[in-house]
């Protein structure tokens, strides 16, 4: 990470300001936490977190693994690009399988087209359990939902990973207080104050890669739910709906079924960062089927334990 | 298009329940289009779902279900607004009494406090209390939205005896910007377009008062760097240095330091950033430092230039107490300053404030959300500004044992009014 440049400027601006504040929370968390972990899904913000946390320990190793919870219903190329950037940053990739919870039975089959996206809760709280996790963190970041809004940087989990909205800890100045009971853990995350464009922006200044299917590309789609969802191996194309062969990309990286495709022609960081300035849609608005369920459909999954 | 770069200003909101902080929030990010249309749409759905109008603007910022049904903001919520110049943080904060905990988790980091009052009701308790807090957290700039103009006919009377009231009281309480503005959160008047309602009026709407106010104003003090070191990097070679964030004041490579509670001094030999290396550091800034003395320096240890501050076990604070249980003397918890935790003990209750009158008044213990002055005691000695020189170094929380909950915020020193 280090380079022998020496920078002459002695302005900083707002993206200096939240990457040191980000690797401040990095460090901290580490410091006071016996067990931390990076959630790791191989899509932009987590990619951004796993930068800002070698930039945190450089020259040293990582000093946490990195887990992702895998529904099985990823996009391949993301597959592709969590493993090779794990393994660049010489990080222990630890992957827990949706799948292996649900031959355990401890959650119901969806079966093969189903959406698994809300069964992650039980992989990754049984992964945490499993492994004495006490802290974990995550690329969440408050302007993607009106409850993530509410939540502070270090998150408090009860023993069954609940948070509870209504009995958050205060969280003053940058006196960010760790320590749980056994059992217990919180979630970090260092992006909180981060938007859309600033990991944007960020992502062009470090020029760091990304999966391909962030940048437009031509694939065949159907129109499902007003979204264009990519027909693959967990999107079956029903008679009503006529395949399309379009230029699209993905403005998140979730599952194959429930990630729903922008029509685009940004094929660059910077045409990238042109649209998503310009964009009249949220991210998640646009393109993720999971919130739509209800008002509080975001509040509801994460106070059950969810990412 | 090539996005400027900007600086960023954090804002938190402050005042008493139903005075229309919620609305005034959302009625800026709705009339700067910094909210997406599948957001706005959300916010009417739910608005008729409720029976409260066609767009309730609260509903902007009161994301929680619980919120929703009470129609109150129970927890800060953070919102983001960019203009050409600037990137806004901006925290809503609740108004009721019992979440004031909340109220001053989202003031502690802010540059400038955003006060809405009741045109009709004058300057209640609670906002009283609110003002308080923040004057105590540091916060020097206020921007007052006198609010609900719509409701009294634009009077400039009405408007008039309350810039009196927070004028006084603001005075008292050692704001040093202070800039009051007669607006309807609800119909837009003077919040980002100047209102026609208003012709006496000739100051800035409240958007322009928030581009024009000083950034970032609360890690830089003058009064000297400091460092607080979180981690210590091996280097290749067998080399150490020392990673935290600097605030107080700039630091540059050749500068004279002393590593403190130690008292070893020495000079800084090489800063690095994210960036890579660097001659000189700004204030906000996450670095490491090498040193040219050998120290075994680690975390809790404070690396910091002239003035320098003081080694304590033993110190006066004002605390905001938000434990349901009250503080007594003699009670032993942890407190986390810095990068150090330590265990402390209540030595002497001074006084509890009078919200009222901001007089002191003996008491032998503190209730939740009592502010007051006490001594404490810690195990281990800590390094300490007073507040007023410095809001890292000046600044801890205690916490319970049992719980691990924040049990109070405090602040070393007493503040100038009290």
């Amino acid at each position: 990470m280090r380079t022998d440049a020496v920078h002459t400027s002695f302005m900083t601006d707002h993206l200096d300001l939240l990457e040191s504040h980000a690797i401040f929370i990095l460090r901290e968390v580490v410091a006071e936490c016996e067990r931390p972990v990076l959630l790791f899904s191989g899509g932009k913000d987590s990619a951004v977190l796993l930068h800002l946390a070698i930039k945190a320990f450089a020259p040293q190793n990582l000093p946490f693994p990195v887990l992702h919870i895998d529904t099985g219903q990823n996009f391949p190329e993301v597959i592709e690009y969590r493993d090779r950037v794990a393994k660049k940053a010489g990080a222990r990739l630890i992957v827990a399988k949706v799948q292996d919870s649900i031959d355990q039975g401890r959650v119901a089959d969806p079966g093969p087209l189903g959406l698994r996206n809300r069964l992650q809760t039980v992989t990754l709280l049984d992964a945490i359990n499993a492994q004495n996790f006490d802290a974990a963190f995550g690329g969440a970041r408050r302007d993607e939902d009106k409850a993530r809004a509410k939540e502070r940087i270090l998150s408090f989990r009860d023993a069954f990973g609940q948070w509870d909205p209504r009995q958050q800890r205060p969280e003053l100045w940058q006196l960010y207080q760790g320590k749980v009971n056994t059992g217990e853990h919180l979630r970090a995350f260092p992006l909180s104050d981060w938007t859309e464009l600033d990991v944007w922006q960020y992502i062009e200044r470090e020029e760091m890669e990304l999966p391909s299917i962030y940048f437009a590309h031509e694939r065949d789609v159907i129109l499902r739910d007003n979204m264009w969802l990519a027909v693959g191996p967990f999107v079956e194309p029903r008679s009503s709906e006529p395949i399309e062969r379009l230029k699209v990309r993905f403005r998140t990286v979730g599952d194959a079924n429930c990630t729903g495709a922008v029509l685009s022609n940004a094929s660059t960081l910077a045409a990238i960062i042109d649209e998503v300035a310009l964009a009249n849609v949220s991210e998640r608005g646009a393109t993720r089927a999971d919130d739509r369920f209800s008002e509080t459909a975001m509040e509801d999954r994460k106070r059950e334990g969810y990412f | 298009m090539k996005l400027a770069h900007k600086d960023l200003l954090r804002l938190a909101t402050v005042g008493s329940v139903d005075d229309g902080k919620s609305t005034l929030i959302g009625r800026i990010l709705v009339d700067t289009r910094q909210l997406f249309d599948d957001q706005l749409d959300a916010v009417a759905a739910a608005s008729e779902k409720r029976g409260v109008g066609d767009l309730d603007l609260s509903f902007v910022t009161d994301g929680l279900r619980a919120e929703r049904e009470q129609g109150i903001t129970i927890d800060v919520a953070y919102r983001y607004a960019t203009t050409p110049s600037r990137k806004f943080i901006i925290a809503d904060c609740p108004g009721h009494v019992q979440y004031t905990r909340n109220m001053a988790t989202g003031a502690s980091t802010a540059d400038l406090a955003l006060v809405v009052l009741n045109v009709a009701h004058g300057l209640k308790e609670q906002s009283r209390r609110h003002l308080v807090i923040a004057a105590l957290l540091g916060v020097r700039t206020i921007v007052v939205a006198v609010n609900k103009m719509d409701e009294v006919n634009w009077s400039q009377s009405a408007y008039l005896s309350i810039v009196d009231e927070v004028e006084t009281l603001a005075h008292e309480l050692g704001f040093e910007h202070v800039t009051c503005i007669p607006v309807s959160a609800l119909l837009g008047d003077n919040v980002v377009d100047s209102s026609t309602n208003t012709p006496w009026y000739e100051g800035p709407t409240v958007l322009s008062a928030l581009e024009t106010s000083d950034a970032g104003s609360w890690t830089t003090t003058n009064h000297g760097a400091r460092l607080p070191i979180q981690w210590v990097l091996r280097q290749p070679g067998g080399g150490r240095t020392y990673a935290g964030m600097l605030n107080g004041a700039t630091l540059s490579v050749g500068d004279a330091v002393t590593l403190l509670p130690a008292n070893i001094e020495t000079t800084v030999r090489a800063l690095n950033a994210g960036s890579g290396t660097i001659e000189r550091a700004t204030t906000g800034l996450s670095i490491d430092v090498d040193l040219a003395a050998e120290t075994d320096a680690g975390r809790g240890d404070l690396i910091a230039t002239a003035p320098l501050p003081t080694v304590t076990k033993d110190f006066t604070a004002t605390l905001c107490w938000f434990g349901e249980t009250s503080l007594k003397v003699g009670q032993r918890l942890r407190l986390k300053h810095t990068t150090r935790v330590t265990p402390v003990r209540v030595g002497e209750l001074s006084g509890v404030v009078d919200i009222a009158t901001l007089h002191t008044d003996e008491a032998t213990s503190l209730g939740t959300n009592e502010i007051g002055i006490v001594k404490l005691q810690t195990a281990d000695p800590i390094v300490v500004d007073d507040y007023l020189d410095n809001r890292v170094t000046g600044s801890f929380v205690l916490i319970d044992d049992v719980t691990n909950a924040t049990v109070a915020a405090g602040m070393v020193g007493r503040a100038s009014f009290l």
